[in-house]
């Protein structure tokens, strides 16, 4: 099998006392799309803070394409900017418009030329439904919109992978459709992705694999019919009868 | 007020309709708002008035008219008052910048968290809290004789120039806690998406950070400023010539009079007032 794209392998992490990733090996192969399910407070957002290199993992390795990219001898700028990571939060750059917000790393990490880098961004803005926003500030946008500004930001750098940290945790319900509507056309295009989410209908119609972190752990990983019709592990069962209950999933 | 809100009138007709109350409400509110004003004029006349007639019928009332309110030194004394406090406002202007780039170095350099940079993080916090709590009036009178009692060839003894000095190094420990409060304001976050999309430590900070820390500063800068405006004066003290201060001093001294003290006092009001009023409507703007 060829080489994936992200390989996870034995990474721990904790936080003082507290472990938040045990050991957690996964692997992400070109045109995939995983989805990270689980409670809060069971590691997805760490797991993909690690792999953007904004937290520095305890011990195991990870590779980008093959290469290791958790040696001290990395450059982790350099691996950033192959990588594209979509925060809950959204945090784009409130003091640039939405132009800006998507070319500042176009033109600052990656040297493209004002110009070019300002049609690259009219072309990803258009692609998400944004043709017209580009001169706005981003307080003027609906949650929506923002974060679909702020996947087009991780995505404009055409990056080997995109990380999205729970994408739509922080939206008004009637605006979630629209920013998954963005993910899916990410999917339809082969875009290799890490997806953690809440979204289990979501979960199941993009990623090719689901896998269920439950305090730490990788407890489960497979297609999603099976990891979420036929879990086998008793963590996974209890997680989604407990959303079935609340009316989630 | 509160009342033509929270109690609707029991003696009107409540079949009015919507239009009526709404008029209604809109003569209670103008009713109000006449009383409120002609409460604040009238109070404002008993305050001021008594205060005046305090003033003036003081025992020593004659002489303090006499001695600083006396309009014929005052004219003959405010022009070269004037003109002396343009050296004020240069010197103002100069120490301005120097303060902003100090105060930002500093504060960047406090922020650095790479242990190659301890030396200079731990000399910048030394400088903030030394120079932050010596007073000003201190500082000038240690740089103004310190410094051209070292003898140093190279140094300057310009009494205007150490004035000066004096005055960034104190003012430049202020502004330096105003940008660290600044840099502390902007949500780590941002500092993770710019490092997210690809930018480094150093682009993160210039690009994402720090326009957004300067942007909250403003306002406090500016009251910053408003103070250092009026500490110009305290280079009169190490002997800076035609400076308004000093030059109101020396006409006080002609005549026994403390009137062109007075026209000092004037000019740096004319400066300071305005840049008040405009951090007032620049914090209202940011409220709103």
């Amino acid at each position: 099998m060829a080489t994936p794209v992200i390989e996870v392998r034995e990474v721990t992490k904790s936080f003082g006392e507290r472990e938040v990733l045990k050991g957690i090996d996964l692997e992400v192969h070109e045109h995939q799309a995983v989805a990270l399910i689980g409670a809060s407070g069971s590691g997805k957002s760490t797991l993909l803070r690690c792999i953007d290199l904004l937290v520095e993992i305890d011990d195991g390795d990870i590779f980008l394409d093959g290469d290791v990219i958790t040696d001290p001898s990395v450059d982790p700028v350099a691996v950033r900017r192959r990588l594209g990571l979509v925060f809950q939060a959204y945090n784009l750059f409130p003091h640039l418009n939405v132009l800006d917000n998507i070319t500042l790393g176009i033109t600052k990490a990656h040297g493209v030329e004002r110009e070019n880098a300002e049609e690259q961004a009219r072309g990803i803005l258009a692609r998400f439904g944004l043709e017209g926003r580009a001169d706005e500030s981003p307080s003027n946008l609906s949650g929506g919109q923002q974060q679909r500004v702020a996947i087009a930001r991780a995505f404009g750098t055409r990056p080997r992978a995109m990380l999205l940290d729970e994408v739509t945790s922080a939206l008004d319900p009637e605006l979630v459709g629209e920013v998954l509507a963005a993910v899916r056309d990410l999917k339809a295009e082969g875009v290799t992705m890490i997806i953690a989410t809440h979204e289990m209908s979501f979960a199941r119609e993009v990623a090719d694999t689901v896998g269920f972190l439950h305090e730490g752990r990788l407890v489960e990983i497979g297609a999603p019919e099976r990891v979420l019709e036929n879990p086998t592990e008793v963590p996974t069962r209890r997680f989604l009868r407990r959303l079935l209950e609340a009316g989630r999933a | 007020m509160e009342a033509s809100k929270e109690h609707p009138d029991s003696t009107a007709p409540r079949a009015g309709g919507a239009a009526d109350r709404r008029a209604e409400r809109a003569a209670a509110k103008h009713a109000s708002d006449r009383r409120g004003a002609q409460i604040a004029a009238l109070s404002t006349i008993v305050v001021v008035g008594s205060l005046t007639a305090l003033t003036v019928t003081s025992p020593g009332w004659p002489q303090v008219r006499e001695k600083f309110f006396n309009w014929e030194i005052f004219w003959e004394s405010f022009p070269d008052i004037a003109q002396a406090f343009w050296l004020d406002v240069r010197v103002f202007m100069v120490v301005e910048v120097a303060v902003l780039i100090v105060g930002l170095l500093v504060a960047l350099t406090r922020t650095t968290t790479t242990p190659a940079m301890f030396p200079l993080r731990m000399l910048a916090a030394v400088y903030a809290d030394l120079f932050r709590g010596v007073p000003t009036i201190l500082l000038v009178y240690l740089v103004g004789f310190g410094v051209p009692g070292l003898a140093l060839s190279g140094l300057p003894t310009e009494p205007v120039i150490l004035g000066g000095i004096a005055l960034t190094l104190s003012y430049g420990a202020y502004v330096s806690e105003v940008y660290r409060a600044g840099l502390r304001s902007v949500h780590p976050g941002q500092r993770e998406a710019a490092l997210a999309v690809g930018l480094t430590e150093r682009q993160a900070m210039g690009h994402v950070v720090l326009p957004q820390a300067v942007r909250s500063v403003g306002p406090p800068l500016l009251n910053d400023f408003i103070a250092l405006q009026k500490d110009v004066a305290l280079i009169a003290i190490i002997g800076v010539t035609g400076e308004a201060f000093r030059q109101a001093q020396i006409a006080q001294l002609e005549d026994f009079n403390y009137t062109p003290l007075l026209g000092a006092a004037l000019l740096y009001l004319i400066v300071t007032i305005p840049l008040a009023r405009l951090l007032d409507r620049w914090e209202r703007g940011r409220v709103r």
